[in-house]
């Protein structure tokens, strides 16, 4: 089927839903008005109020009881409303989510995923914007995942539904209506924790995910002079290491770009592994493009925050001319 | 076994939906010649609001939070507000602000997307907008603290919608206020909705007013459309609050979308929002009005001409603003650390805010 990230993940909601009881939506509007990105539509009525629960408003609570729900042999699958919203629940999701199972010595796993709209783009109000993927992988213990395109959120989703770990799903916003794919009908996982290199080349590695995948895409497809490696994380954490290393040691050349501001994001982590271990394979220094250090404007700002094609070109420009 | 509490919470009523006068309960201050201004102040609300829904669906404003049917509640509530209490919003009260004479220009320019549209609320003793639900509370309890510290004598009036009372942050907040006799009225602004959850699946509480009773609190609910009672009700508790806090729940109905973001066709049925009309906040006190030879068809049309130039010209003022993008790196930090000042620049001397994309 042509799906855009939105039918392909409440697609793939539906056939979680179906194929394992134990499987509870909740989350603030997630039933009647289907989510407000209508990513839930029309499971309320499929599946009843006892499986797709609007909640009274309190995010921290989403959270506590997704946990107590999953020690208590559920599956839940909240949603939270937006990245920002999602803060007021991060006690519980640092204090216990994370370490629930690593306290208890894996006599309690956490099967729970947390979704939540990310990133910008779209001009929403204030808290709506925010990509917060480092202040997840930071803790340890929680599986941070960004899908880039409809195909991915399917298999991601579906995948994360069948971990034992709790999962931090990111969906940016911008993307859910921007285009659609061929999804197939069926279900499928796409791996976690594993990065899908988009495609291939040998001048330059460029590591991305989220929001900026196509924006990479787009100005990697115009500088035809330039042989880039497009590297898709898909995974934040427990990062894919391994194919990220192996795409600089054949290029020698690496830039990093994400939509969460600069400094302390998970651009740095990144380098920071490369520096460790490739350090010698590199013809030029590391380059992170991002949003600038500061937290996410008004919309009126955000055209000259989010990383653009500009930003993104004349970064391929400098490094390549190291 | 013996009762160790028995609470009650009183429900106030004193302009009914018909224009009735309850004048036993009626402030004395609320004269007739009060409520002509006080229905000048509700019809100027209104007339912002439809103006601003329009300019929304016309591209000209980013996402817009409508008041329709909450005016009472908000002019009724800062008309009780003396100048120098302080006034601490959730995202809808517009109305509120308005009344406390924040420009309109700025009202406009935040739902255009610009921080600068909060830059002199400070003036006008109000908090900036708190978009993530009820986390302004604890905010105002801190406010209402540094009143009783230093002696001011001021009151902190804190908004709150139904759906914000499920947040643990507003109980923290009326209960820290309780332990410290802190200034503190807090305005649960129920209009029945958050987005498309009902009041009744935020709470099995009766009222959302007897939450103030857990936190030791006086608690009254009133009717939210009728603009006497919010005031007398609020009045109370702003001249009480030297003695503590309280809570005043005013019930009023959600009558458009939660924002422009939202469909409410989606979750509630027109019938519900029919039954709502009557009790409509304007019309009741227009009744009364004009049932005094007060107002008329020819004062209704010559006001709403006049809001509307007034309006017409802060949306010209409020479209004429041009963002400048180093606002945003200036405005962060007291001093302007180096790190943040070589992206600045770096962004500033590359172009990263305009031009194409080289080949």
């Amino acid at each position: 089927m042509m799906a855009n990230m939105v039918t392909a993940l409440n697609n793939a909601l539906d056939q979680i839903m179906a194929e394992n009881k134990d499987v509870v939506i909740l989350g603030e509007d997630v039933g009647k008005d289907g989510g407000v990105f209508r990513v839930t539509d029309g499971l309320f009525d499929k599946y009843g109020r006892d499986r797709v629960l609007d909640t009274p408003l309190a995010e921290s609570s989403i959270a506590g009881v997704s946990i107590g729900m999953a020690a208590s042999g559920l599956r839940p699958i909240a949603e939270m409303q937006f990245a920002g919203f999602m803060l007021l629940a991060f006690s519980q999701i640092v204090n216990h989510a994370a370490r629930f199972r690593a306290r208890t010595r894996g006599g309690y796993t956490l099967p729970m995923v947390i979704r939540t709209p990310v990133s910008g783009g779209v001009r929403t109000l204030e808290h709506h914007s925010d990509s917060p993927e480092a202040l997840y992988s930071h803790i340890g213990g929680l599986v941070v995942v960004e899908p880039s395109n409809p195909y991915d959120a399917k298999g991601l989703m579906i995948a994360a539904s069948h971990s034992d770990d709790p999962v931090i799903f990111l969906e940016p916003t911008k993307l859910y209506r921007l285009f659609k794919q061929e999804v197939p009908e069926d279900m499928y996982e796409v791996q976690l924790s594993k990065a899908n290199v988009m495609k291939e080349g040998d001048e330059l590695t460029i590591v991305t995910w989220g929001t900026m995948v196509n924006v990479v895409n787009n100005v990697v497809a115009k500088k035809k002079n330039v042989s880039a490696e497009v590297i898709d994380l898909r995974t934040i954490n427990p990062l894919d290491e391994e194919t990220i290393l192996k795409s600089v040691e054949k290029t020698g050349r690496v830039m990093i770009v994400h939509e969460a501001s600069m400094s302390f994001g998970p651009g740095a982590e990144i380098a920071a592994r490369i520096a460790e271990k490739e350090i010698f394979h590199l013809s030029a220094p590391v380059v992170r493009v991002a949003a600038p250090s500061l937290p996410y404007p008004f919309p009126g700002y955000e055209q000259y925050y989010v990383p653009n094609e500009l930003r993104v070109s004349k970064a391929i420009d400098k490094i390549m001319s190291e | 076994m013996k009762d160790v509490y028995d609470g009650t919470v009183r429900y106030m009523q004193i302009l009914d939906e018909n224009g009735n006068m309850d004048e036993s309960l009626r402030p004395k201050e609320i004269t007739d010649v009060k409520l002509v201004e006080l229905y000048k102040a509700m019809s100027f609300a209104r007339a912002l609001d439809a103006k601003a829904l329009s300019l929304q669906r016309q591209g000209r404003a980013v996402t817009y939070a409508p008041i329709l049917g909450e005016e009472a509640t908000q002019i009724g509530t800062a008309a009780a507000m003396r100048p120098n209490d302080v006034f601490v919003p959730n995202f809808r009260q517009h109305g509120v602000y308005l009344y406390r004479k924040a420009s309109l220009e700025s009202i406009m320019l935040y739902w255009r997307g610009y921080e600068e549209s909060l830059k002199d609320i400070k003036s006008i003793n109000a908090f900036p907008v708190a978009v993530p639900v009820s986390t302004q509370m604890p905010h105002a309890a801190g406010a209402a603290y540094a009143q009783k510290y230093k002696k001011t004598g001021n009151a902190v009036i804190a908004y709150v919608g139904d759906g914000g009372t499920s947040e643990g942050d507003f109980y923290e907040s009326i209960n820290f206020a309780g332990v410290l006799k802190l200034p503190l009225v807090t305005i649960i602004e129920n209009n029945q909705w958050a987005i498309s959850v009902p009041r009744e699946w935020q709470s099995a509480a009766q009222t959302l007013a007897q939450k103030a009773i857990a936190a030791g609190i006086p608690g009254i609910q009133v009717d939210g459309n009728d603009v006497v009672a919010v005031y007398a009700a609020t009045r109370d508790s702003v001249i009480g609050a030297k003695d503590g806090p309280s809570v005043v729940e005013c019930i009023t109905y959600r009558m458009s979308m939660h924002t422009t973001a939202d469909d409410p066709e989606k979750y509630r049925p027109d019938s519900l929002v029919e039954a709502w009309k009557p009790k409509d906040p304007l019309l009741r006190v227009r009744t009364y009005l004009a049932r005094k030879g007060l107002w008329d068809d020819k004062k209704e049309s010559a006001m709403s001409e006049e809001h509307l130039s007034i309006i017409d010209e802060a949306v010209a003022r409020a479209e004429e603003f041009k963002p400048d993008p180093r606002s945003m790196f200036e405005n962060v930090y007291s001093t302007m650390p180096q790190v943040l000042k070589d992206e600045e620049e770096e962004a500033v001397a590359e172009g990263f805010w305009q031009g194409e994309v080289s080949k």
